[in-house]
């Protein structure tokens, strides 16, 4: 079986399994590693969204091949360590707003949410309400209005 | 924005120089305090007010808690050594909050911070009876007073135990935040006294309850005690669970809903696929267990299975809609009065999905001599009994854990994931972890069903004579557990319930018109048992309220009256002419808006609470027709002004997050969300088939006002955002267009706006092109 490489939350890591594999599957079934959610796998909830390289991407949606052995996967278990704090300022702001209810669809929700502020800061720009209105990650909940409060606070302290 | 009416709600000023009642508790013998309640007790409710419907009298929420009383069985509240206390609460989180507002209703009598009170879910206790089920927003109504005579009970071994210790009387202790003091300054914390205040042997108590003048914890804003768990990673539901074995599985389905697999033209070809372990057949489709749920993907893929049709094969909307007009009775004649007038109008309601985020899944290990089973379960008990029952075996021989669901919105009464994990498990001989791919969890998940709702209004004068309304539904599927308690519970009914339907009673116990109409009716019909079904959250409400607000806004129209002016004349009930007057203030009802937008206004009782909701809504063309990728914008909900009722409030903060989620809910019944059944399956399979509210729907305004009272008992709140907002925005949708609609939501007529993706496979592939969409 191959062996495939890549740098999960900043350590190398090598697992066997074959290249067509989806990352998402890789992370959760063989590493363990369960904070990216399921709930499509054809890249439309959003509710594993990770980063790759610093970026937002949805794991249910790449190969395990695809990966090289320095591209840098963070997971919302390894955002902390992104800013050397416990939480991720946008943690923080999905605390003190008491965003989750269910909470399945959060990891992914603030995954998505530093994505953007670092995706708007890269275009020289802020955070508007099309950008908001933007985000395709779904909550069942109904989570919306607190998420986008938690996003302008998260974004003032990232 | 956000505001709360009350930051505290202010206690009861009659309750005051009231002589306190004592409720009976236990400690329990053991080696740590262990303080116990009866799960059954109850406050005996306020006394009702005299008005013409069931459910004003003697609503679901009566019947819910009292299905509880004679489950004399105890809940307990346990002190540990390391001065925390912990509580395993016999009902399901599946995100309204009932793990914190229980934490704060110890913590509020135990006098102990609330980090430091944990709360768990309890596996399926089948002695509780009916006193595990989780729906009707009845959790709190139902725990309030036993869960805090068990933390009160706890308090005073607590204290009796610090008496000795500190060789002083219980009268000169204070216990606070986990500490009890003397007088002298000299203290001791739980910790040191958990297990010098147990007791060797069980012991009777009678406690008095704190006076709501007296709370510090129950009635501020507390934010969830999971939610650290939740930001992390660290939360984990049913499929995050590490069990032994439990490999990844996954069903392939048939191409029509429900059909049933004849035979696997392919096996081997299957199980020599990368990863896949073992594959079976059971009564719902094909299994495979596989090292990976993307392995499983692949193996379901490439199964070739022969099907027997299911029950609704080759029918489609129109087909079922046919069948409810068939099944309408006529409305009652009107009241004989020569002057008088009639309006009448008629809707459909298509069918909805309640899917979670959380797909139906389950992990279960079958073994001979027994079984064990992990699932998100709102009925353990029911779910015990029936999986039993399948696998052959007594209901003690197998045991239900209950995890945390990542929502419900009544999905989880029912344990369709845990019952198949369960027979695959059986089959297969070895431990599954069961994950329902999504679309499987919307085209055979459970929703709620399609619907018409008729309804007329006699009037003469001015003044409303009669208000009849009829509602006619495929099945509601009430098998959960609700069934048996409304059988065991039929003699206590009020005068003549005890024979109606399972459904009937459901609809009689929660539908209630808040207003003067004079000669008031609701009926409900049910027919057709063939499609997956189940209560959505607030089951009946929505579609009821909307039909019944819109045809009140044409009335005040045809009166030339203006609706919020019309409502507040004609409602019967002072707690609703308060919400409604809150929305109206703080909303600025009667704002000129531009053509296109409208506001709408809509009021809503249940749940021993009232609710009002208004809206303003954008049906501009430039809004209507928004460009957005795969997914519907339609009219847009630009502001929405909540303001809900309902009673003590335990935890505002939570309050508000059931409220938001909510009025999510009910935009999208009234515009965007819905299922189409075409040929036999419903057509949607994903969440960009299936519309719920999204980004870009969702108000960039929400204010809910949480409003105070003077009532010492609590109200659900897990359902009470959904039908005063669906009826709002269909009223603020028929003013701003001009045009009553006539079913719901208001797209599903439209062209779709997605392609259906294939039934055979029934699942699609995951793509992988995932690197050239990051951002």
């Amino acid at each position: 079986m191959p062996k495939q490489t890549f740098i999960l939350n900043g350590k190398s890591i090598t697992v066997d399994v074959h290249d067509d594999v989806r990352v998402l599957w890789v992370l959760r079934d063989l590493l363990g590693v369960t904070g990216p959610k399921y709930g499509c796998g054809i890249n439309v909830c959003k509710a594993c969204t990770s980063h790759i390289n610093g970026r937002a991407f949805n794991p249910c949606s790449v190969r395990v091949g695809d990966l090289a052995p320095d591209d840098e996967v963070t997971t919302i278990e390894g955002l902390p360590d992104t800013v050397g704090r416990a939480l991720h300022p946008m943690q923080q702001a999905w605390l003190d707003r008491d965003v989750a209810q269910c909470g399945y669809c959060q990891p992914g929700q603030i995954m998505a949410a530093v994505a953007l502020v670092r995706k708007v800061r890269r275009e020289g720009r802020s955070i508007t309400e099309a950008d908001l209105d933007g985000i395709r990650n779904i909550c069942r909940c109904g989570t919306y209005t607190r998420i986008r409060e938690a996003i302008r606070q998260g974004e003032r302290q990232m | 924005m956000t505001a709360y009416a009350h930051d505290r709600i202010e206690p009861d000023p009659a309750a005051r120089g009231v002589r306190r009642r004592s409720f009976l508790g236990y400690v329990l013998g053991g080696a740590t305090l262990v303080a116990a309640a009866d799960l059954g007790l109850v406050d005996p409710a306020s006394a009702a007010p005299t008005a013409p419907q069931p459910a004003e009298l003697y609503d679901l929420n009566d019947m819910l808690t009292d299905s509880c009383r004679p489950t004399a069985n105890l809940i307990t509240v346990t002190v540990h050594k390391d001065g925390t206390a912990s509580f395993a609460l016999p009902r399901m989180e599946v995100g309204q909050g009932i793990t914190t507002s229980t934490a704060m209703l110890i913590a509020e009598e135990l006098e102990l911070p609330v980090h430091k009170v944990h709360v768990t879910l309890a596996p399926a206790r089948p002695e509780l009876v009916f006193n595990q089920l989780t729906g009707g927003s009845n959790t709190t109504i139902s725990t309030y007073t036993p869960i805090r005579v068990a933390a009160a009970v706890a308090k005073a071994a607590l204290l009796d135990a610090a008496a000795i210790e500190l060789g002083d009387t219980v009268d000169n202790l204070r216990a606070r935040g986990g500490v009890i003091q003397a007088p002298d300054g000299s203290s001791v914390t739980y910790g040191e006294l958990a297990t010098k205040a147990a007791s060797a042997t069980t012991k009777r108590v009678d406690v008095q309850l704190k006076d709501s003048t007296e709370f510090r914890v129950i009635g501020l804003g507390h934010n969830r005690v999971d939610a650290l768990e939740a930001v992390t990673g660290r939360k984990h539901y049913t499929t995050d669970l590490q069990v032994e074995g439990a490999l990844p599985t996954m069903v392939c389905r048939a191409p029509t809903l429900n059909g049933t697999p004849k035979r696997l033209r392919n096996r081997k070809e299957v199980l020599a696929m990368p990863g896949v372990r073992d594959v079976a057949i059971v009564d719902t489709g094909v299994a495979v267990r596989a090292e990976t749920f993307g392995q499983c993907i692949d193996a379901v893929r490439a199964m070739r299975v022969d099907w027997n049709d299911g029950p609704v094969v080759g029918q489609s909307d129109a087909d079922i809609v046919k069948e409810l007009r068939a099944a309408e009775d006529a409305l009652p004649a009107p009241p004989d009065n020569p002057l008088a007038e009639t309006i009448e109008h008629d809707f459909v309601f298509y069918f909805r999905s309640n899917s979670a985020m959380d797909t139906n899944s389950a992990v279960a290990d079958v073994r001979k001599d027994g079984a064990t089973v992990w699932a998100g379960l709102k009925s353990p008990i029911t779910a015990q009994e029936r999986i039993a029952e399948k696998l052959g075996m007594t209901p003690d021989q197998v045991t239900v854990n209950v995890v945390q669901g990542g929502g419900s919105f009544g999905r989880r009464l029912f344990f369709d994931g845990a019952l198949e994990a369960a027979t695959v498990s059986q089959a297969m001989g070895k431990p599954v972890k069961l994950m329902w791919h999504r679309a499987d969890d919307a085209r055979v998940g459970r929703g709620h069903p399609m619907a018409t709702n008729r309804v007329r209004i006699t009037h003469a004068g001015g003044e409303v004579l009669a208000f009849q309304q009829a509602h006619t539904s495929v099945e509601t599927d009430f098998r959960h557990g609700l069934g048996e308690i409304i059988s065991a519970m039929a003699a206590d009914l009020p005068a003549g319930m005890g024979n109606l339907g399972y459904a009937e009673t459901i609809f009689a116990l929660t539908q209630e018109v808040p207003y003067d109409f004079g000669l008031v009716s609701q009926t409900l019909t049910e027919t057709d048992e063939r499609f997956n079904t189940g209560s959505m959250r607030n089951i009946y409400s929505p579609d009821v309220r909307a039909a019944g607000e819109l045809v009140v806004d044409q009335l005040a129209a045809k009166l030339k009256q203006d609706p919020y002016e019309f409502r507040r004349a004609n409602l019967r009930n002072d707690r609703v002419r308060a919400v409604l007057e809150k929305v109206a203030t703080e909303g600025h009802w009667g704002r000129t808006m531009p053509k296109g937008t409208a506001q709408g206004i809509a009021i809503h009782k249940e749940y021993k609470g009232a609710s009002a909701c208004l809206v303003e809504i954008d049906c501009r063309p430039g809004t209507v027709g928004r460009d957005i990728r795969d997914g519907v914008g339609g009219p847009r909900v630009t502001k929405v002004v909540y303001a809900i009722d309902i009673g003590l409030v335990v935890n505002p903060r939570g309050l508000e997050a059931q409220m938001q989620g909510g009025i999510n809910d009910g935009i999208a019944l009234a515009l965007t969300s819905s299922l189409h059944l075409r040929d036999g399956h419903f057509l949607e399979a994903s969440w960009d088939n299936y519309f719920y509210t999204r980004q870009w729907n969702t108000p960039p305004e929400v204010q809910v006002f949480v409003m105070p009272s003077d009532s010492g008992q609590p109200g659900g709140a897990g359902e009470a955002g959904v039908a005063a907002t669906f009826a709002a925005v269909a009223c603020a949708y028929a003013r701003a267009t001009g045009t009553v609609p006539a079913y719901f939501p208001i797209n599903h007529r439209d062209p779709l706006e997605f392609t259906p993706k294939p039934v055979v496979p029934p699942i699609p592939q995951s793509p992988t092109n995932g690197l050239k969409l990051t951002y």
